[in-house]
């Protein structure tokens, strides 16, 4: 019953997972700067000299492999959200984890040049996971198991905190900084070097290791709480697992590329409208769309204006933006 | 805010109101009042006080305690030409001291150190947070102001307080505004003096780094410690792009018409710099943090300044000011770009 949509759609997610791997291939020579591919491979002339082949693997190979990783796990962490929300509308970010980052991470443009706090990275990815811990307390305190609606009322009310705390870590800093802080907010992946990609890689594969665990109870779950605790599924339990490795996963990526909108909640519904709603090709699917994607958006986000550099948010807000409303007006 | 204001306002319209000088020979009462209360003129004008006639002019009394209650709010008449001025800009705020005035200046930018006389100074906020009740309870008859503060200069214009436009721009125009401000606040030929010197110093600066080797330079002003993400840079535009031309070196962004940038790894690498110059504002990084924040730039090994180590960070709030230190600034970075 299950196994022939299965097949139908397992093409798509192949289809997904080529595009993602022709993107971040093709990615690197797409640039302003023209490159002489003979210079970029050449195995003669020492790397510290080639400047073609530095612009190609420390510039532009880094951002094409930062973009795919932020971008599949944004895209996975939306269809995860909105699995254990049981709300379309979920993002990666409903529940507090980017606000909980961005705070982190303003902390530490701000008061980081004077008090050492290890880097803006490590900064974020502490306030995400402050922000998942006080999220999941609140949601868990009352009753055993976690209720859904609290779960977003505080994440909700958590991002409404966290944003006068960000405006006001915002309001303490001098011109140069403030500057720096609002331009992390819209996104960056110009992660200069594969250090921060290797940082944030333990979390996202630890993340996805729990995804593909998921996908088969948060089919289960969709059919409702009590159809599926009928079917066996331990309910709670899958909740929590969901919320935990989605938390997670967006905390890491964040911390890469800043709080990146839209990924989250585009690429799971298009993934979707191919494949239909069946997890064990939704989550796959996405991920490889969404990294494909993010690497597009920043293809243009460091080619439209160079040698100026536009926010990839702002590319994938103005993209994602109207398709959103199109989502929601189609709903009616 | 309105209510502030207007809560605000009957005060200033009382030390604007005209107060006609008492007159002691054609209005008896007042000598009267004064003489009802000797310690106040005994002494100064006995002579007066003794043709009083005390009994007549008693009706006089309370309009009298409401003259003297408006004299006591009248600002203590100062000399001429002493002003009461506020700078919002710290710039502007050195180009006072620089000219004397400082002495006239009676409020700050809370981004002001320098000199160390503004320490002592109210500090009544800056570009995004003018507190004007602060600024009017300082009673200025100036406010240096930065031309975007709309705002701010339609509230000031209805308290008829003046102002001083500032807007920051390239290093000719930090000689002109010190010109425009010195004309202004009466203190010309000071002015005049100081931004001359400056013409003179910088001058003299060019004529010396002229026909020496002009190094491609990038002046980064920002960017994230410990790694070369959110890296911003001067564009081709403004003053601090000015000082870098004129110490002897070319911009290598000098053909993006932008006062700043954000500069990507990519760029760093295929505009390849002789000269990394970082310009810190905020001073207090130790030797060894120095060279930890220098030796970040070592993963572009293919840029010349990485291979020939030539990466500098000057820490020192003066050269990001467009001010009267800037020659100072200028010797600085030319000391770097062209070492003897």
């Amino acid at each position: 019953m299950i196994a022939s949509p299965l097949r139908r759609g397992a093409p798509l997610v192949v289809a997904c997972g080529t595009a993602m791997i022709l993107a971040v291939l093709a990615a690197p020579f797409v640039g302003t700067t023209d490159l002489s591919l003979a210079r970029v491979f050449s195995t003669t002339m020492p790397f510290s000299d080639n400047v073609d082949a530095q612009i190609f693997f420390l510039a532009r190979l880094p951002r094409a492999v930062a973009a795919a990783l932020v971008g599949g796990t944004l895209a996975a962490a939306g269809v995860v959200f909105q699995g254990l929300l049981q709300n379309p509308l979920a993002t990666p970010y409903t529940l507090g984890v980017s606000a909980g980052a961005s705070l982190g991470a303003m902390i530490a443009i701000t008061f980081g040049a004077a008090i050492p706090v290890g880097g803006v990275a490590s900064a974020s990815l502490a306030g995400a996971l402050a922000a998942v811990l006080i999220v999941y307390a609140l949601a868990n305190g009352r009753q055993r198991g976690m209720s859904t609606t609290v779960l977003l009322l505080a994440g909700v009310t958590l991002n409404a905190f966290f944003s006068a705390l960000i405006l006001f870590v915002q309001y303490l800093s001098d011109f140069a900084e403030t500057y720096r802080a609002l331009r992390w907010l819209m996104g960056d992946l110009d992660v200069a070097g594969y250090a921060s990609i290797l940082a944030s890689l333990p979390f996202i594969v630890v993340s996805f290791l729990a995804f593909t665990w998921l996908a088969r109870p948060l089919n289960l779950l969709s059919l409702g709480r009590e159809a599926a605790g009928g079917r066996g599924l331990d309910v709670t339990r899958t909740q929590r697992v969901a919320f935990f490795s989605g938390s997670l996963a967006t905390g890491a990526a964040v911390a890469v590329g800043g709080p990146i909108g839209f990924v989250g909640i585009i690429v799971p519904h298009l993934v979707r409208l191919l494949v239909g709603a069946d997890h064990r090709l939704v989550l796959p699917a996405s991920t490889f769309f969404g990294a494909a994607f993010l690497v597009a958006c920043d293809v243009v986000a460091r080619t439209a204006l160079a040698p100026l550099e536009l926010p990839v948010g702002i590319i994938t807000a103005l993209i994602g933006g109207p398709f959103f409303l199109w989502l929601l007006l189609r709903r009616r | 805010m309105a209510t502030v204001e207007k809560a605000i306002r009957p005060r200033v319209k009382v030390t604007m109101t005209p107060i006609p000088t008492p007159a002691p020979n054609r209005r008896p009462g007042l000598l009267f009042f004064f003489g009802a209360r000797p310690g106040l003129l005994r002494g100064a004008r006995p002579g007066l006080l003794r043709g009083a006639r005390p009994g007549l002019f008693v009706w006089a009394r309370p309009g009298l305690l409401l003259l003297t209650a408006v004299l006591t709010l009248q600002p203590q008449p100062a000399a001429q030409t002493r002003h009461r001025i506020i700078s919002l800009v710290p710039a502007v705020t050195e180009m006072l001291f620089a000219m004397g005035a400082g002495a006239e200046v009676v409020g700050v930018s809370s981004y002001d150190n320098f000199p160390a006389e503004v320490a002592s100074r109210p500090k009544v906020g800056a570009l995004v947070d003018p507190d004007f009740e602060r600024i009017l309870s300082l009673r200025p008859d100036l406010v240096v102001v930065y031309g975007s503060q709309d705002d701010l200069m339609s509230r000031l214009t209805r308290a008829r307080i003046g102002i001083f436009q500032y807007r920051h721009a390239g290093l000719a125009d930090i000689t002109s505004t010190l010109r425009e401000l010195g004309t202004r606040v009466g203190h010309r030929d000071d002015a005049n003096r100081v931004a001359a010197s400056i013409e003179v110093d910088l001058r003299a600066i060019q004529a010396s780094v002229a026909g020496r080797a002009r190094p491609r330079t990038v002046l980064v002003f920002g960017r994230e410690p410990g790694t070369l993400r959110s890296l911003f840079a001067t564009g081709g535009v403004g003053f601090l792009h000015d000082l870098v031309e004129l110490s002897g070196a070319i911009d290598v962004f000098a053909d993006v018409k932008r006062e700043s940038l954000q500069v990507s790894t990519e760029q760093l690498l295929a505009r390849a710099p002789d000269i990394v110059l970082e310009l810190r504002a905020s001073e207090g990084w130790d030797a060894v943090r120095l060279e930890r924040e220098r030796a970040v730039w070592r993963q572009l090994a293919s840029v010349p300044a990485v291979r020939t180590d030539r990466i500098y960070i000057l820490a020192d709030s003066s050269l990001t000011i467009p001010g009267p230190r800037v020659a100072q600034a200028a010797r600085a970075i030319a000391a770097v770009l062209h070492p003897r």
